[in-house]
Formats: structure tokens, C-alpha cells, sequence
């Protein structure tokens, strides 16, 4: 036992040297999750955030059809900076779609007479759906026309001498009572765990396929056989190289995906009122969600491991692990959309159930007796894996399959 | 000693049959002996040396290195072995030095035991200018050296070389010749394959022709050549294969069965 373990560990230690050598795996280990992660998220939140400013801070242009009906309205809007009214055309439409004019708002024939006979007109404002400059044009106009509306009402109110509180029996208000880390949670659970769980696959994919495939074709696996190391070191020391890569992809994620949140967070506070909003989460909750995810690398590892050694090549390797990437990511994504929550099934699905319970625990809740069964399924499962890719290692027909 | 009795080995082929790639080869090799397997590309060298340094596992018949059973004791085997072949490559992203502490250390050495081992090697090798090197920036012949070393750093009572010059220029190919004489001298077991004629006349003791997966002809080099009534192994190869006339017979159309 005492020698087998002291093989194992011979074996792991040349593979790490052998692996961290290797600019290919050291790329898709730290380039990612460095890199990658930190660029998406302040990158992407700021080029958000830049281009709503710049939507913003930009006159809108806006045309009144039929703006004879009520010129001290058309006023009303003129004299909002936002807003830059322009002549009326009748190609409105094409003008809208070809986002040379923003908005169009259509009053209605005898607008004035009818508002005043007390009848109810309406005014049609005509957007293109879904554009952004659009749709603030359109905010811009119903803000102006509902101050009007207003107006209207207070004036109408007075002439019955009516205080303006008669249409406004009480009032409503929404008040958070959730802790803040519980908010984050919310926000951050659905994505965390399937980001985890997606980077300890791809930080193990290079290394498995490298030690296996790669030994195959650069015909060093021949040299490694003849040794007296017993197979089943073998596979544990190379085995355990993929796991510390897949474990260690996910925490620099973890910590380039904190430091950047915060500082994305942080730079929007400076910059806008960005509200009570909180991104923190508890560190135990991310803790346990950690601990969750290392059978899932175990898991990951050992497959990866016995699928890649079952090509004759890296290109072939590559051909078997694709699939395997879209079967992985399937039920993360799926954890991850809204609404999904943990059932008995579910809780049997690996990788579904280690980020449906990782939702649960980053919004704070901790339900014991699904984690243990989440856990203990997964670990199942990964001790099924390694224990194939050990009996595929031992196949002859597996290593020196002829190319 | 090498024993092999009756060795077989079969592979499943596409379409569910079988291919026989060696067939009953029984040959004795004996320390201080170089024994030579002679034959053509697929004739089942490979496979049978592969067996023997139980890489492979035989489908018939036995095998014995220095007594241990090539199927019960595999890891016994691989201690005293060592094999070395165009095959067994070097890890690139390793110097020379690393490469050969690790399988020092595959093999259990204690760390004094390979460092002595290891100077002894290095020293005789001329590897020290170059053990630094990444083995992907070594030349042919400094890889050469290293898999030597490699494959003697534990000291084997055993040598099995598997085509160990193919592909190797002339002075690569010498060096390989010469550290196999010197295996012998030291009174190792040597055993080893080659397609090449004049090898087998220059370094073996004794030669067995394998063909198609059996064993034709085997004996000492001038016992082969007494057999066959002439000098040039070559010559010897042919009879002993008897193939010439079916080549001829099939080149001039001619039925041969």
C-alpha cells in the first residue's frame, strides 16, 4: 500500500511538472479564468453602463402627427431637453424603422374639443420595439403627457372643488426586508455554481487529454508501461494532476470573479446611483458551494481521463470530449435558469443537483439532508468513473490501439 | 534468462475474426548471450517482445524473466527488465535529468542508490553537458543517450530492444550497437529484434528466424549457416522463410499451390 502510494505520488509529480511545463494548459487554466472572466464582467458591465449614458444624455427625436390639434402640448414637449421635436412627415413609420426619428406621437382629430367634453381620446406613440433609443424616446413622451394628464385632472378636481388626494384613496410602496447577502445570492446563485461547474470541466480537459491521448502519440505511454509502476498508480497520479487543475481553474475563477464583481460594483456606485443593490454573498456560502464542486471535478476528471485515453490521438480526443462538454453544460444551464428547483429526481442527476444545490445555499439556505444526498450521489458517481478509466487503463487492446 | 514456451498471441481484427500475430514461439535466452529475432516488418517481433516485457498479455503459451511469470508477475518482470525500443519516446517537457530520476524512482530507488547509479551512467554516456536540456531540444543522438540511461538506471539483469536502430543514422545506430555488446560483456540477458541482416551477423550469439508469426529457423549464427550450405544471413533468411518461390511464381503469373 505504502509503495503504491509512494508510485502515486512519483507519478503525480512528474505529470504536474510535465503539465505546468505546458503552455497550451497553463493558458486554458489561468488565461480563462484571469483573463477571461474579469474582461466579461467589468468589460461588459462598463460597455453597458456607457452605452445607457450615452442613450441617455442623447436628444431624442420625437414627431408630433397632427400637431395643430393641441400646439400648447407640442410645446410642453419641445421644452423638454431630451426631447427634439420635429416636423411631421407621413412617412413616420419608415422614418422610426430607419432610426432617423425616435418616437412618433399621433394625437387624435379634434384632441382639444373631445378632452374638454369630457370624452376619452387617445394618443397613440409610435416605437420601434425593442431599440433602445426608442423605447427612452417613448419614456421621455409618456413622462411629458402624463404630467399633462395630470394637470388636467388637478384643474378638474378644482372646478368641483375637490382636494387633488379625492383620486387618491392611499399609496403604495415595496420595501426589502431580505438581508443584503441573501439579495446577492439571488442574483449571483443561478449563475455561480454553472460557472464553476463549467470551469472545472475546462480546466481539466487540456491535462486529461495531454496525459493520455498526448502520451499516446508522442509514444511516451510505451516507456511509462515498461516500468514496474502498477497501472492502477498510474491512473491515480494522472488522475490527480486533472483534479488539482480542475479544482484550481475554479477557485482563480472564484477570486477573479469576486475582485471583479467588486470592482465592477464599485466602479457603478462612483458612477450612478446604483441603489441598495448588493452583489455580497456569505464566504461560507461559497465555501460549501466550493466543497460541493469537488466530487463534480473528481467526477469531470475521471471521465475525462477514461474518455481521452480511449483515443489514439489528441484530434480524436478532441472529436470524443466536445459531446461530453455539451452533456455537461446542458444541466448546469438548466440549474441555472429561473424558477428551476430541486426534486428528488433531480437530486440524481449529477451536475444538475450540485448547482441546484449550490443555488440554495448562495441565497443562504443550507438544507442539510439534500447536500449530504447531492454530495454522497456525486461522490457515487465520480468513484464509478475513476474506477472505469482504471479497468480501461488495463486494457490492452485500449492503450495500443493501432492507429 | 528469457524462457519463452510456445508463446501466442491473437488480436480481434474488424468483422469479429481473429488475427494470429504469433503463433508457438518457444526460444531460450541465456546471461551473457545476445539473442537475436530476425524477420520482416509484421512478422510479430514487436508483438512477442511486448509480451515478454508484458505490455502485452500472451493468449498462449508462457513466459519467464529470470524465473517471474510474464502473466502472474508483471510488475516482478518489469523490474528486471529493461526495454528500450524507437517506441519507448523520451517526455519533451522533461530534461534528460528528470527523465531518468523519474523512472530511477518508478522503480523504488532510494535516492543515494540513484544518484550513485545515475553519475555512473551520465559519466559513461557523456550526458552531464546536456542534462539540463529539455529532451524536445535535444538532437537524435543526446535523446539516444538518455533512453539508454532510462532504460538502465535500475540495472537490469535483462535487456530487451525492440528495432532499437530504425530510423537512426549511422553513428546513432553504432552507439546503440556498441551499448548492446556492452550489455552482454556485463553478462546481461539481451534480447533483440532487427529486420536488419548484417546486425544480426555482427552482434548475435544466437538468431531466431520468426516469420508470419512462428519461429523457421533457429540456432547459433554459423550452426544457421552450416544448415543452409552458405555464409550471408541474408541468404539464410530467404531459405529459412522460403519465400522466393512463391515471389518469383506470383511476379510470372504462375499458379504456386
Amino acid at each position: 500500500m505504502n509503495g503504491g502510494l509512494k508510485t502515486t505520488g512519483v507519478i503525480f509529480r512528474k505529470e504536474f511538472l510535465d503539465t505546468i511545463r505546458d503552455r497550451r494548459a497553463l493558458a486554458s487554466m489561468i488565461l480563462v479564468p484571469l483573463i477571461v472572466i474579469p474582461l466579461i464582467i467589468v468589460g461588459f458591465g462598463g460597455l453597458s453602463f456607457v452605452v445607457m449614458e450615452r442613450a441617455e444624455s442623447r436628444q431624442l427625436t420625437v414627431m408630433v402627427l397632427q400637431a395643430e390639434e393641441d400646439p400648447a402640448l407640442v410645446e410642453t414637449l419641445a421644452g423638454n431637453p431630451n426631447l427634439r421635436v420635429v416636423e411631421a412627415d407621413a412617412d413616420y413609420a419608415d422614418l422610426i424603422s430607419s432610426r432617423r426619428v425616435n418616437a412618433a406621437v399621433a394625437l387624435p382629430e379634434n384632441f382639444r374639443q373631445e378632452v374638454e367634453r369630457g370624452k376619452v381620446p387617445r394618443i397613440v406613440i409610435h416605437t420601434y420595439e425593442g431599440e433602445l433609443s426608442s423605447s427612452l424616446a417613448a419614456q421621455a413622451v409618456e413622462e411629458v403627457l402624463r404630467g399633462h394628464l395630470r394637470e388636467i385632472q388637478r384643474e378638474r378636481l378644482a372646478g368641483a372643488g375637490l382636494a387633488p388626494e379625492f383620486l387618491t384613496p392611499f399609496t403604495l410602496a415595496r420595501q426589502n426586508v431580505a438581508p443584503p447577502e441573501r439579495v446577492g445570492g439571488n442574483l449571483l446563485g443561478g449563475v455561480l455554481p454553472y460557472l464553476l461547474v463549467i470551469l472545472c470541466l475546462t480546466g481539466a480537459v487540456y491535462p486529461a487529454m495531454d496525459l493520455t491521448a498526448g502520451e499516446k502519440e508522442r509514444g511516451t505511454i510505451e516507456t511509462l508501461l515498461t516500468s514496474p509502476a502498477p497501472r492502477s498508480c498510474i491512473v491515480y497520479g494522472k488522475f490527480l494532476v486533472v483534479f488539482c487543475f480542475s479544482i484550481l481553474t475554479a477557485l482563480l475563477a472564484l477570486g477573479t470573479l469576486g475582485a471583479s464583481l467588486w470592482a465592477g460594483t464599485t466602479l457603478l456606485r462612483a458612477q450612478a446611483d446604483f441603489g441598495e443593490l448588493s452583489l455580497a454573498v456569505s464566504p461560507s456560502a461559497v465555501a460549501s458551494v466550493f466543497l460541493l464542486l469537488v466530487p463534480v471535478a473528481v467526477l469531470f476528471s475521471a471521465l475525462l481521463l477514461a474518455i481521452s485515453l480511449f483515443a489514439r490521438s489528441y484530434k480524436e480526443a478532441q472529436t470524443y470530449i466536445s459531446p461530453l462538454m455539451i452533456v455537461a453544460m446542458l444541466p448546469a444551464l438548466v440549474a441555472a435558469m429561473p424558477g428551476v428547483e430541486l426534486t428528488p429526481v433531480l437530486a440524481l442527476v449529477p451536475v444538475l443537483n450540485v448547482s441546484l444545490v449550490g443555488k440554495e445555499i448562495l441565497t443562504g439556505l443550507f438544507p442539510w439532508g439534500p447536500i449530504l444526498f447531492v454530495f454522497f450521489s456525486t461522490c457515487l458517481y465520480a468513484a464509478a468513473a475513476l474506477w472505469g478509466a482504471v479497468c480501461l487503463f488495463n486494457r490492452e487492446d485500449v492503450l495500443f490501439r493501432a492507429s | 534468462m528469457i524462457e519463452a514456451r510456445e508463446l501466442s498471441k491473437s488480436f480481434r481484427v474488424k468483422g469479429g475474426q481473429r488475427l494470429r500475430a504469433v503463433e508457438g514461439v518457444t526460444f531460450t535466452c541465456r546471461p551473457g548471450e545476445i539473442f537475436g529475432l530476425l524477420g520482416i516488418n509484421g512478422a510479430g517481433k514487436t508483438t512477442t517482445l511486448r509480451m515478454l516485457a508484458t505490455l502485452l498479455t500472451p493468449t498462449g503459451g508462457e513466459g519467464r524473466i529470470c524465473g517471474f511469470d510474464i502473466g502472474r508477475e508483471p510488475e516482478e518482470v518489469r523490474r528486471r527488465i529493461g526495454f528500450l525500443s524507437t517506441a519507448t519516446a523520451l517526455y519533451g517537457r522533461l530534461t534528460g535529468l528528470e527523465v531518468v530520476n523519474y523512472f530511477g524512482r518508478l522503480h523504488g530507488m532510494t535516492e543515494e542508490k540513484l544518484a550513485a547509479r545515475r553519475e555512473e551512467l551520465f559519466t559513461a554516456l557523456g550526458i552531464h553537458e546536456f542534462q539540463d536540456r529539455r529532451c524536445d531540444q535535444c538532437s537524435t543522438g543526446m535523446k539516444q543517450r538518455i533512453s539508454i540511461a532510462r532504460s538502465l538506471i535500475h540495472d537490469p539483469e535483462v535487456m530487451i530492444f525492440d528495432e532499437p536502430t530504425l530510423g537512426l543514422d549511422v553513428l546513432a545506430a553504432r552507439q546503440i550497437t556498441r551499448f548492446i555488446r556492452d550489455c552482454r560483456e556485463r553478462g546481461k540477458t539481451v534480447l533483440f529484434s532487427t529486420h536488419v541482416m548484417s546486425e544480426v551477423a555482427k552482434l548475435c550469439d544466437r538468431v531466431a528466424i520468426i516469420h508470419r508469426g512462428a519461429v523457421r529457423d533457429a540456432g547459433g549464427v554459423g550452426e544457421l549457416a552450416e544448415r543452409h550450405g552458405v555464409d550471408d544471413m541474408e541468404e539464410i533468411f530467404v531459405r529459412a522463410v522460403g519465400e522466393t518461390a512463391n515471389v518469383v511464381s506470383v511476379a510470372s503469373g504462375e499458379d504456386v499451390s
